[in-house]
């Protein structure tokens, strides 16, 4: 058994919490400078270079890209080979958050219950996805989501009969009813099948994929391209205020689902996409 | 582009009715922060029939809540949030005199309704910039609320602070007109 103390778990989330809020990843960076050139409408082209620049100014001045530095959710790979040692192993993912957000000066936008809505002052708790895999590594990811792209998500149990046009009309009206509202361009993580609460977790995980890549199955790769040309024709824009991109890429993650069912889920990010992973 | 505007905050009133739709501008002067938190309290507030811990008479609220300053800094970053989440409260603050607004995306209709009524203009600013719009303010102190944390009502020193006019005092809305333009039905 090898063995991982909480100590540099904690080490580690914290890393991972003030990396990504500060240093934009560079594909991303890429998709917006890319996005730049591409633009029709000359405010929609001045906002993208904006946010060039704002990456620029976050990772010069120590800053959040975004004021929102969002609830963090976390993903860990446990290999079944790792033995975790010290402590509580979502205690120490906790502490991790805690210690990332003060030493980052990052805002602290969690309340303690969705009615009482006291702000807990840390950041803390974050939302933890752990899946135990073949291996002695331990598998990381950090992701801070804000909240003005989460609110703007939805699921949607679909017939079978509605199939991949169904999946469409729902994805282009989601990102329609959004508008300005989840700061576009986006990226659009999209999940079908398995059940209710996971298609739900297989968009989120759709974000995570390097921004642009194609599904590796053809048919899903199609689909991506259709539904990226169908949202950016909906003329929403950087910010809104009109233009030709709305979205920069469209990730679909599929699962295997029930005879009578289609569950689809939509998260969407904004273009402030912050991830970051480690293996330990 | 259109030329750019500067806007001295508080607004005036006579300047808030000249603003169009679409007009890039840059700000200069005070202005109070207030997120969906801070509206419930001053809505309450009113209704009890209480005075508010601010006169909102000519003022622009913005609607953020900022990163903490690091040490030597004024402030940390500082974008706008989403603003149809205070929709519900704004006419009651429009009411009461209030001017401007700032936040990012679209108004719900009675909003807008109550813009037109009080000639008030509503301005958006870039959501996710907030590294580089936190450099354009000059000062930062809490004003009130403090124990709502990051939703406390900051009075912000702003200068060369850039936003476009989203909605101005007769309705106009650069969201729509924006869309139509680049919209393939
Ligand atoms: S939607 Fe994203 S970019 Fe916009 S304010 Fe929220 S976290 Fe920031």
């Amino acid at each position: 058994m090898r063995e991982i103390s909480v100590s540099l778990l904690v080490e580690t989330i914290s890393e991972l919490c003030l990396e990504a809020n500060l240093v934009l990843n560079a594909d991303l960076y890429r998709a917006l400078e890319k996005a730049v050139e591409e633009e029709e409408s000359p405010v929609g082209k001045e906002c993208l270079s904006n946010l060039v620049a704002n990456a620029d100014a976050a990772r010069q001045n120590q800053l959040a890209l975004c004021q929102d530095t969002g609830m963090v959710v976390v993903f860990a790979e446990l290999g079944q080979e790792v033995r975790i040692v010290g402590g509580d192993f979502e205690a120490a993912i906790t502490e991790g958050v805690r210690h990332g957000y003060e030493q980052g000066f990052f805002r602290c936008s969690v309340v303690n219950d969705p009615f009482l809505r006291e702000n807990t002052s840390d950041n803390t708790p974050p939302v933890i996805y752990t899946r135990i895999v073949p291996g002695d590594t331990l598998r990381l990811t950090v992701v801070p989501k804000g909240f003005g792209s989460e609110n703007m998500g939805a699921v949607q149990m679909l017939t079978p009969a509605e199939g991949k046009e169904g999946v469409k009309r729902f994805i282009v009206n989601t990102v329609l009813k959004a508008g300005a509202n989840p700061c576009p361009p986006l990226i659009i993580g999209v999940g079908v099948g398995g059940t209710m609460e996971y298609a739900g977790l297989l968009a989120k995980k759709a974000l995570l994929r390097p921004v642009g890549d194609k599904h590796p199955r053809s048919d899903l790769a199609e689909l991506e391209d259709e539904l990226l040309t169908a949202v950016n024709n909906l003329g929403i824009g950087p910010q809104g205020l009109g233009g030709r991109i709305t979205a920069l890429a469209v990730h679909l993650e599929v699962y295997p689902t029930h005879i009578a069912g289609l569950p689809c889920a939509v998260n969407l990010s904004c273009h402030s996409l912050r991830h970051k992973t480690k293996v330990l | 582009m259109s030329v750019i505007t500067k806007v001295c905050l508080p607004l005036d009133p006579q300047q808030a009715e000249t603003l169009t739709a679409g007009t890039p501008v840059r700000l200069y002067g005070s202005l109070y922060t207030a997120r969906d938190a801070a509206h419930k309290r001053l809505v309450q507030c009113l209704a009890k029939g209480e005075d508010l811990p601010l006169s909102l008479k000519n003022e622009l609220l913005y609607y953020v809540g900022p990163c903490p300053a690091r040490p030597g800094r004024v402030i940390g970053s500082a974008g706008p949030t989403t603003s149809g989440r205070v929709d519900s409260y704004t006419p009651r603050l429009l009411a009461e005199g209030l001017r401007g607004m700032m936040g990012k995306g679209d108004r719900a209709p009675e909003v807008v309704e109550s813009m037109k009524k009080y000639k008030a203009v509503y301005f958006t600013a870039l959501g996710g910039a907030g590294a580089i719009l936190a450099a354009k303010i000059k000062r930062a102190e809490v004003f009130a609320y403090p124990d709502l944390g990051p939703e406390a009502i900051y009075r912000l020193e702003v200068e060369d602070f850039p936003a476009v006019v989203a909605i101005d005092a007769f309705g106009n809305n650069l969201y729509r007109e924006g869309r139509e333009k680049y919209i393939r039905r």
